[in-house]
C-alpha cells in the first residue's frame, strides 16, 4: 500500500577527501511527514541538495518519484517543491509578482497560475500583503511566502529545508499545523530540521544523521526505546533515600541518573510510577514530587550523540 | 551524461523578467541618463560643425554620428566607450545577486535547466540593449530630420541599421564578459570591478599596449621594410583583441563610405581607385564583416566561458 516517492540507495556526496554524505539508504513513502535531524554539517542539506538534483552525487542511486533527479530534472522539478533555508525572493517585486514569476517558469498558463495564487496566499495569510513589495516582509512572512510557492506549483513532495529556523514559537506552531494539513492531503513532506520537540510532534519517521550516515531511522517512539533503553522517563525528587540503590529491584527500569539540581531520572520501559513510590516510601524516603514524560526526541538525539562522542573518543 | 527536457523552458519568461526589472531599475536609467546626455551634445555639436562646413554630403545622417566638434568627441566615439558600459552595468550581478539574494536555489527548483537562467539574463539584457540604440538611434535621426530639413536616404537607413546591429554585438560582448564575472566572483562589487578593470585596459590603455608589444614580438629593423611592415601587422593583430578596435574599425568602415581597406594600404592597391568615392553599401558590409564576425566570435567565446563556470558550480543559496 505503500508507494515509496523517494529511494535513496548507498548514496556518497564526497567534497575533496571529505565525504558531505557517506552511504545513505533511505525511502519515503507516499503521503508520510519524514524529519532529517542531526548536527551542523551532518548532511542534510547536501541530502536535500542531491534529491532535488542541484548537485552531482559521487556515488550512489537516487529515484524521486521515479525519475533520477540529476539526469531528469525536470521531471522531478516539476513535481517537487523546495523551500531552501534562508528562502530569498525578489525584494523589489510583490509577493504576487514573486510567485507569478515562479508560476510563469513552471509553463503554468496564467489564469490557472492567478487563481492558485490567491488561493495559496490565502492558505498562508498572506492575502492582504499579497501587493506589498517582499522588501517588507518579516521572516516568518518570507517563509510561508516560501510555503504559498509550493502550494501554487501543486507540488506532491515537498522538501523543506530547516521550515521553522527563526520562526517565534507561535508562527512555529502555525507552519507544522500547515504542514501536518498539506500532509493530510496527500502531499509528502520531507524536512530538516534541529527543533526535535517540533520534528517529534508532526513526523511520522525520522533519520537521525550523523557525520554523513544515518545513524538511526524509525518512528520516533521506536527510536527511544531503541536509544534510551526505554520509552518512558519519570522524574522524581525525594529526600531521605538513595533512589537508585531502592529502586533497584523493580522490573522495566533502564538507567537511573541524578541530575545538578537533585532530580532523578528514571528511564523504564513500562509506567512504574506506582512501584518506585511505593519503594521510596518503605524504604523511609519523603517523595517530594514525582512527574513522567514520554521520552521525547530531545533526549534520543543528546543520547545518541554523547554515544558516538564516547565512541569516537 | 545524457538530459531529457528542451534546454530551452522558461527561457522566454526569465528574459522577459531581466528585461523588466532593467527597464525599471535605476540603474539602467542613470546610464541612459549619461548616454542620452552625451548623445545629445555630441549630436548637436555635429550639427554645428556641418552647416558651417559642409555644403553638400549625401551622407549627411551618417555624418552626424561621426563628426566631432572639438571638445567634443563625435556620438560614435562616445558609444564606443559607454556601450561597454551599459554591458557592464547590466550583467555585473547577474548570477551572483541570486546567490546573495538566495534566490538561485528556487530558481534552479523550478523545471528549467540552469542554461536557461543564464541565456535568459544575456538575452533579457541584449533586449534592452537593443530597445535603447533603437531608441537612440530614432531620436538621433530625428532631430537630424528637425535640424537639416531633409530626410535620409534608403542608403543611410541601411548604414544606420546595419551600425546598430555592430554595436549591439560590440554591447553584447560586454555584457558576456560582465556575465562571465559575475559567474566567477561571488561577490557583485568584485564583478563590476573586475569588468571597469578590463574596460579600462581595452578602451584606454590597449592602444599603447598593442604596438608594444608589436615591438616586442617581432622586433622592426629600419632597413629592413618587410620587418616594419610584419611589426604593423603584428601590432595591428593585437590591437584587434580589443572588442573596442573591431568595434571602431566596423564603424569607420560602415558610417565613412569613402573607407576602402581597414588595414595597410599599399599604394598599388590603390592604383585606378577614384579618391574620395563612396563604395556600395555591400562592398562596406564585405569590410565590416570580419570586424562583425569577430565581435560575434568574442560574444560566444566569452558565454560559452561563463555557461561552463556556472553549470558546475554548486547551488547551496
Ligand atoms: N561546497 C562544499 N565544499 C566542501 N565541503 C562542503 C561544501 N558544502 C558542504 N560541505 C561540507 O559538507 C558537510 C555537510 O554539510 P550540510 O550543509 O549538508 O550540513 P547540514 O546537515 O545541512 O548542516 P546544518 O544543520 O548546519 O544546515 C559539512 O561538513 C560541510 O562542511
Ligand atoms: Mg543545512
Amino acid at each position: 500500500m505503500s508507494t515509496p516517492v523517494i529511494e535513496v540507495k548507498g548514496l556518497r556526496k564526497t567534497y575533496g577527501p571529505n565525504a558531505a554524505v557517506d552511504g545513505l539508504d533511505l525511502t519515503v513513502n507516499k503521503g508520510e511527514i519524514f524529519g532529517l535531524l542531526g548536527p551542523n554539517g551532518a548532511g542534510k542539506t547536501t541530502t536535500i541538495l542531491l534529491m532535488l538534483g542541484l548537485t552531482e552525487a559521487s556515488e550512489g542511486e537516487i529515484r524521486v518519484l521515479g525519475h533520477d533527479p540529476f539526469r531528469e530534472p525536470l521531471a522531478v522539478k516539476q513535481r517537487v517543491g523546495y523551500l531552501p533555508d534562508a528562502v530569498g525572493f525578489y525584494d523589489n517585486m510583490t509577493a504576487r509578482e514573486n510567485l507569478a514569476f515562479m508560476a510563469r517558469l513552471q509553463d503554468m498558463p496564467s489564469s490557472t497560475a492567478q487563481m492558485r495564487i490567491d488561493e495559496a496566499l490565502l492558505r498562508v495569510r498572506l492575502a492582504h500583503v499579497a501587493d506589498k513589495r517582499v522588501a517588507t516582509f518579516s521572516r516568518g512572512m518570507r517563509q510561508r511566502l516560501g510555503i504559498a510557492d509550493i502550494l501554487v506549483k501543486g507540488a506532491e513532495l515537498a522538501i523543506l529545508d530547516e521550515p521553522t529556523s527563526g520562526l517565534d514559537p507561535q508562527s512555529t506552531q502555525e507552519l507544522l499545523d500547515l504542514i501536518v494539513k498539506l500532509a493530510s492531503e496527500g502531499m509528502t513532506v520531507v524536512l530538516s530540521s534541529h527543533l526535535l520537540s517540533m520534528v517529534q510532534s508532526i513526523c511520522s519517521r525520522v533519520a537521525l544523521f550523523n557525520k554523513g550516515k544515518i545513524g538511526l531511522i524509525g518512528k520516533v517512539s521506536d527510536l527511544a526505546g531503541e536509544v534510551l533503553g526505554g520509552s518512558y522517563v519519570i522524574e522524581t525528587v525525594a529526600d531521605g533515600c538513595d533512589i537508585a540503590a531502592v529502586t533497584r529491584g523493580i522490573d522495566g527500569i533502564g538507567n537511573v541518573s541524578m541530575s545538578n539540581s537533585g532530580v532523578v531520572r528514571i528511564d523504564a520501559t513500562r509506567d512504574v510510577r506506582g512501584e518506585v513510590a511505593k519503594a521510596i516510601v518503605e524504604a523511609g524516603g519523603m517523595l517530594k514530587q514525582m512527574s513522567m514524560d514520554r521520552s521525547d526526541l530531545d533526549e534520543v538525539y543528546a543520547r545518541y550523540f554523547e554515544r558516538m562522542d564516547s565512541y569516537a573518543a | 551524461m545524457q538530459r531529457k527536457g528542451s534546454p530551452f523552458t522558461g527561457l522566454a519568461s526569465v528574459a522577459m523578467k531581466e528585461a523588466a526589472d532593467h527597464m525599471t531599475s535605476p540603474r539602467m536609467h542613470l546610464v541612459m541618463l549619461l548616454i542620452l546626455l552625451t548623445a545629445l551634445g555630441s549630436i548637436y555639436g555635429a550639427l554645428g560643425e556641418i552647416k558651417s562646413t559642409v555644403s553638400e554630403d549625401p551622407f549627411i545622417f551618417l555624418r552626424l554620428l561621426t563628426t566631432a566638434k572639438q571638445p567634443l568627441p563625435s556620438f560614435v566615439t562616445f558609444l564606443g566607450f559607454l556601450l561597454p558600459l551599459i554591458g557592464i552595468a547590466l550583467a555585473f550581478d547577474g548570477i551572483n545577486g541570486e546567490y546573495s539574494r538566495r534566490t538561485m536555489s528556487r530558481i534552479l527548483s523550478q523545471p528549467i535547466y540552469r542554461d536557461a537562467l543564464l541565456a535568459g539574463k544575456f538575452l533579457g539584457g541584449l533586449l534592452v540593449i537593443g530597445i535603447c540604440l533603437v531608441t537612440l538611434w530614432l531620436l538621433i535621426t530625428g532631430m537630424g530630420i528637425l535640424m537639416l530639413g531633409l530626410p535620409p536616404s534608403g542608403e543611410e537607413i541601411l548604414r544606420g541599421l546595419t551600425f546598430l546591429l555592430v554595436s549591439l554585438a560590440y554591447a553584447g560582448v560586454w555584457l558576456a564578459i560582465s556575465l562571465f564575472f559575475s559567474t566567477v566572483f561571488k561577490s557583485p562589487a568584485t564583478a563590476a570591478l573586475a569588468g571597469l578593470t578590463l574596460w579600462m585596459v581595452f578602451t584606454l590603455f590597449w592602444g599603447m599596449i598593442a604596438p608594444l608589444a608589436a615591438s616586442g614580438i617581432a622586433p622592426a629593423d629600419p632597413f629592413n621594410q618587410m620587418s616594419i611592415i610584419h611589426q604593423a601587422e603584428v601590432g595591428q593583430a593585437i590591437a584587434r583583441i580589443s572588442p573596442n578596435t573591431l568595434f571602431n574599425e566596423a564603424t569607420i568602415a560602415i558610417l565613412n563610405p569613402q573607407t576602402r581597406s581597414l588595414g595597410l594600404v599599399f599604394a598599388y592597391q590603390m592604383e585606378r581607385a577614384v579618391m574620395g568615392m563612396p563604395l556600395p553599401f555591400g562592398q562596406s558590409a564585405l569590410l565590416i564583416w570580419p570586424e562583425l564576425s569577430g565581435l560575434l566570435a568574442a560574444m560566444v567565446v566569452v558565454y560559452t566561458a561563463a555557461y561552463v563556470t556556472f553549470q558546475r558550480q554548486e547551488i547551496r543559496a
